[in-house]
């Protein structure tokens, strides 16, 4: 069971990150949540594109000619910076609703104003 | 903040500059890229924004400027772009590799130890990524912190 | 009680489910890889470029990238549009 271990880890963060998006009262808690399962998902990608005894896919003084596969490495770049733009939104979000409700609390912001 | 953290930013934010243009420079030939290197000297921002108290910032970082960094990191990057268009080949087409002109020396397949004046329009992409990312990150911050400033929560 | 045992109920079937998946697979031998064996043998003649992540980022695969350049722009002129007060024309952040 120990070779599968990349695999495992993956399933292990995506049930970390699945419990405190739904169980979780706080909107800051529920974003680390959401950056528990961004992180999942992308080590998932790499993990599948790793051959046996492989370099990194870069031929400037490479130790050998048998590389991993570059495409999902292409595809991950673009997944975290995406996350980094939805931190970002969501993080400005709470700071406005603390400053107009009192609370981060989402039980509490209930009321639609206007 | 103290006199020394203000001291030792002053001496560490040249080096993080020149070490984050180092790897956006270089991204055809080693690890790294437009947006890695974009992300280091976005930090090395952010490390004077946090020795420094941020009236003493807006003097001297203005969100005009970095807006309008911005933007012409994303317009420069299409732009290169649609230059391909006036060489009669498709959108996005390497015109520069292969030939002899700004970038293009033909590299031949194998291991070799890498000349900077190779990669066609790749530098060009990676220097307008790079320019775009670090104006977008340090806008972020410099925004966050007036909208705390203003209601002192 | 009911919300937590429904909550209990499925994060266990997704557990089932993942886990038999992560069983499955193999690491270190990946199925198909006849896209990726073309863009080894032909990128660095066809770019010019030692890096191959960056060739395929940025030649092979440029749509891509131009579309996440537009999503981190708009995240963030999203997020600094969040701190302006529009009533009456005034500005809520000073210069």
């Amino acid at each position: 069971m120990l070779w599968n271990l990349p695999f495992i880890t993956v399933v292990v963060l995506t049930l970390i990150g699945l419990v405190t998006v739904l169980l979780k009262k706080n909107i800051i808690k529920i974003l680390l949540g959401i950056n528990i399962l961004q992180s999942a998902a992308n080590l998932f990608l790499i993990a599948l594109g790793y051959r046996e005894g492989g370099v990194a896919p870069i031929f400037t003084l490479a130790p050998s000619e048998l590389m991993v596969l570059p495409t999902p490495q292409a595809l991950v770049l673009t997944s975290i910076v995406i996350g980094v733009a939805t931190s970002a939104l969501i993080l400005s979000f709470a700071m406005v609703l603390q400053r107009k409700y009192g609370t981060v609390d989402i039980d509490k912001i209930r009321r639609l104003q206007g | 903040m103290s006199r020394i953290v203000r001291t030792a930013a002053d001496i560490l934010y040249p080096a993080i500059l020149i070490f984050g243009l180092y790897v956006v420079a270089h991204g055809h030939l080693t690890p790294g890229g437009g947006f890695q290197g974009g992300a280091v000297i976005a930090t090395g921002g952010a490390l004077v924004i946090v020795a420094y108290s941020y009236k003493e910032i807006t003097g001297w970082l203005k969100k005009n400027v970095l807006l309008g960094r911005e933007v012409i990191g994303l317009v420069g990057f299409i732009g290169v772009g649609l230059l391909a268009l006036a060489f009669g080949q498709v959108f996005f087409f390497n015109y520069l590799a292969g030939s002899g002109s700004l970038f293009g020396t033909p590299v031949p397949y194998g291991i070799n130890a890498g000349t900077l004046n190779t990669a066609g329009i790749i530098p060009l992409m990676n220097f307008a990524v790079g320019i775009e990312v670090w104006g977008g990150l340090t806008i972020v911050i410099l925004y966050m912190l007036s909208g705390l400033e203003k209601e002192g929560c | 009680m009911k919300k937590m045992f429904v909550v209990v109920a499925s994060l266990l079937i997704f557990a089932a489910f993942f886990g038999v998946m992560a069983m499955t697979l193999t690491f270190g031998s990946p199925m198909v890889t006849d896209m990726d064996d073309y863009f080894l043998r032909h990128g660095q003649e066809q770019t010019g470029s030692n890096n191959q992540c960056t060739a395929v980022v940025f030649d092979f695969r440029a749509f891509d990238t131009l579309g996440e350049s537009t999503v981190l722009f708009c995240g963030i002129m999203g997020a600094a549009l969040m701190f302006r007060k529009m009533q009456g024309g005034e500005e809520y952040e000073d210069e």
